[in-house]
């Protein structure tokens, strides 16, 4: 069956090549297709500017005209921001965090993974009901227990707090695009491997870790992307500043400056600098393994 | 056991005793094996089950038992009230406004963001020069973080904000409106922000979802003298139906949920005045906020059990034919 599916894949591939030079320049659309790209990325970023090129205003020039242009260009916010203690001491809590999550549901969830992809046993039916039923429960729904929980074990303002519970909730959608993933790989490769002497753990560190990098990767940005950004969850368990997290920190920066917006602008737009970075290194990645995922 | 083969074997003609022989040979070893497979499988699942039940089942467990009890969130649960913050839930008129506020989150959230996606998506998915830059670009306000959506659009969309400033000097004057608290306008306001933020999500699944369609079908169609819009309408809308109906679901279910932005924008008391507020708001502005850790619990159950019989009908009635197909798919 995959065998034959991967066929017909490599098959599509050669063709989609080889037009590619003609259909480019045939399309009636395409001067159409790009103007509407063009605007619609124009209302994508517009906020996005906003916010990074206000960071360059002074506070008078932003209230004599709101939605001005810097005039001269003011250095000094990001200049403030970029020399506070706090401003690094928060990158480095999310960076913590957002690592370490993205570590645990890696580990966690190929190993779990592949178990339901790949062991016939009573129950697997129902292990992977369980985790798809997690998704059921946004973290939402349980934080207030969750806290409490928290709370008991001793992990308040405690980064640990924050990384349990997010490796836990990422679980469900990490088995739900693991399973098929590992799931598709041939069973002939399982079984050359077994011919050639290895077991069903070599073969789970031989062949399944080198073949999932794509579903793995995939599941690793999205959970290092949910983590860096999280909120809710920080917001319960983080009270002490020195432990906060950049979406605490941005927060807690605008309601402290509220008088001074070009500063607020200038940490806002460095602070969503690091998760910008991640993802344009890692967009081919996820628009493949979101691709693999849909297909299933 | 090898002496008992070859009697059976003389008495009975080869079918027979090869079928009663064949599974009390191999069964020592199959036992060993049987060993190893469960503790590689206890050794391999253990780990994430312990972390996913501990974190995720038991504190929604909780969540179900302190519902019952009027508590303030030290000390154990003593005050056993029943269904009492429940009835008090149901009661109250302001759970009332937030449960309309959030179906009509669920309901713009759909009609704005779907068709306007699958269109994008359509488009885009053609051969276009910069494909790749485009798809960056579209994904960011999905990547950065709600606080600095929420940040970023509040300051805005201030009455003396840069919104108001920009359709002030186009000549638009007469639109200048106080987007965040004037009631008949900031729901509008949450759906613009929404759909800016989560529009980008939907886009790049979908042309996830196109291109999974193989290429023989529109050169097929083409063939046979179909218009582009035609393919578009009969092959690759029913061929991206599963992606559509999975993201209808997640859009569902996170507008059921949605909090961060509304809280970040609002606050926790102005919300429900200006028209936001969503269940989550209410939670945590009734439970935690207020120290009513029983009463936040309750609500925290409601919600989610609208959320999942929400789920399992949808489920039931759009997504069963997708699911069937992917569960079932390599049972032979």
């Amino acid at each position: 069956m995959s065998a034959i599916t991967l066929n017909r894949a490599a098959g599509t591939e050669k063709p989609r090549k080889e037009k590619k030079g003609a259909a480019e320049s045939s399309h009636w659309g395409s001067p159409v297709t790009y103007f509407i790209a063009l605007v619609f990325i124009a209302v994508c970023l517009a906020p996005v500017l906003y916010i990074v090129i206000g960071g360059f205003r002074s506070n008078s020039q932003i209230t004599s005209s709101p939605a001005g242009w810097p005039s001269p260009w003011q250095f000094d916010n990001y200049a403030s921001v970029l020399t506070s203690s706090t401003f690094w001491l928060e990158i480095g809590n999310s960076a913590i965090a957002g690592l370490t999550t993205t570590v645990g549901v890696v580990v966690l969830g190929v190993m779990v993974s592949f178990v339901i992809a790949r062991y016939e046993f009573k129950g697997r039916g129902a292990m992977y009901s369980l985790f798809a039923a997690g998704l059921m429960f946004p973290m939402t729904v349980a934080i207030t227990p969750l806290y409490i929980l928290v709370k008991d074990i001793g992990l308040m303002n405690n980064l640990a707090g924050v990384i349990l519970p997010q490796i836990a909730f990422a679980l469900p959608t990490t088995v739900i695009i693991l399973v098929p993933f590992l799931k598709a790989i041939p069973d002939e490769i399982e079984e050359a491997a077994s011919i050639d002497g290895a077991s069903r753990l070599g073969f789970f560190f031989r062949m399944v870790v080198p073949l999932s990098v794509p579903g793995v990767v995939t599941v690793g940005i999205l959970a290092f992307i949910a983590s860096w950004n999280s909120y809710l969850l920080p917001l319960f368990i983080l009270n002490d500043q020195s432990t906060f997290t950049l979406p605490l920190g941005v927060q807690a920066f605008a309601s402290q400056y509220s008088v001074d917006t070009a500063k607020v602008l200038a940490f806002t737009s460095l602070s969503m600098i690091p998760a910008l970075i991640f993802f344009t290194i890692f967009e081919r990645r996820i628009v493949g393994g979101l691709t693999g995922a849909v297909k299933g | 056991m090898t002496d008992q083969q070859p009697p059976q074997g003389t008495q009975t003609a080869g079918g027979v005793a090869r079928s009663a022989a064949s599974p009390a040979e191999p069964r020592p070893r199959r036992r060993a094996t049987d060993w190893r497979k469960r503790l590689e499988i206890t050794v391999l699942s253990g780990p994430a089950i312990i972390v996913f039940v501990g974190f995720v089942i038991f504190p929604v467990a909780l969540a179900a038992y302190y519902g019952f009890f009027r508590w303030k969130g030290f000390g154990p649960p003593l005050d056993f009230v029943g269904l009492g913050n429940y009835l008090v839930i149901f009661k109250d008129t302001a759970f009332h406004e937030v449960l309309i506020h959030n179906g009509i989150i669920v309901v713009l959230s759909l009609v704005i963001q779907g068709p306007v996606a699958i269109v994008l998506a359509l488009l885009l998915n053609r051969k276009i020069r910069g494909r790749s830059i485009i798809r960056v670009l579209i994904f960011v306000p999905y990547v950065i973080s709600e606080v600095i959506v929420g940040v970023g659009w509040s300051l805005m969309l201030q009455t003396s904000g840069a919104v108001n400033d920009l359709l002030q000097s186009i000549g638009l004057g007469f639109l200048k409106a106080d987007w965040l608290s004037d009631p008949g306008i900031a729901i509008w306001s949450l759906m613009i922000i929404i759909s800016w933020k989560y529009i980008g999500f939907a886009v790049i699944l979908f042309l996830a979802g196109l291109q999974s369609i193989p290429e023989e079908l529109f050169e097929a169609a083409a063939i046979d003298g179909a218009s582009y819009w035609q393919i578009q309408r009969r092959i690759t809308l029913p061929l991206l139906g599963p992606t559509i109906r999975i993201w209808a679901f997640l859009s569902i279910i996170g507008s059921l949920q949605l909090f961060d932005l509304v809280y970040i924008i609002w606050g926790q008391y102005i919300a429900s005045t200006a028209g936001v507020s969503t269940m989550a708001t209410y939670m945590v502005a009734n439970g935690r906020t207020s120290g009513n850790y029983g009463y936040g619990n309750a609500v925290a159950v409601v919600m989610f059990l609208i959320s999942l019989v929400i789920a399992l009908v949808y489920q039931r009635f759009v997504l069963r034919r997708d699911m069937a197909g992917a569960v079932t798919e390599r049972q032979k």
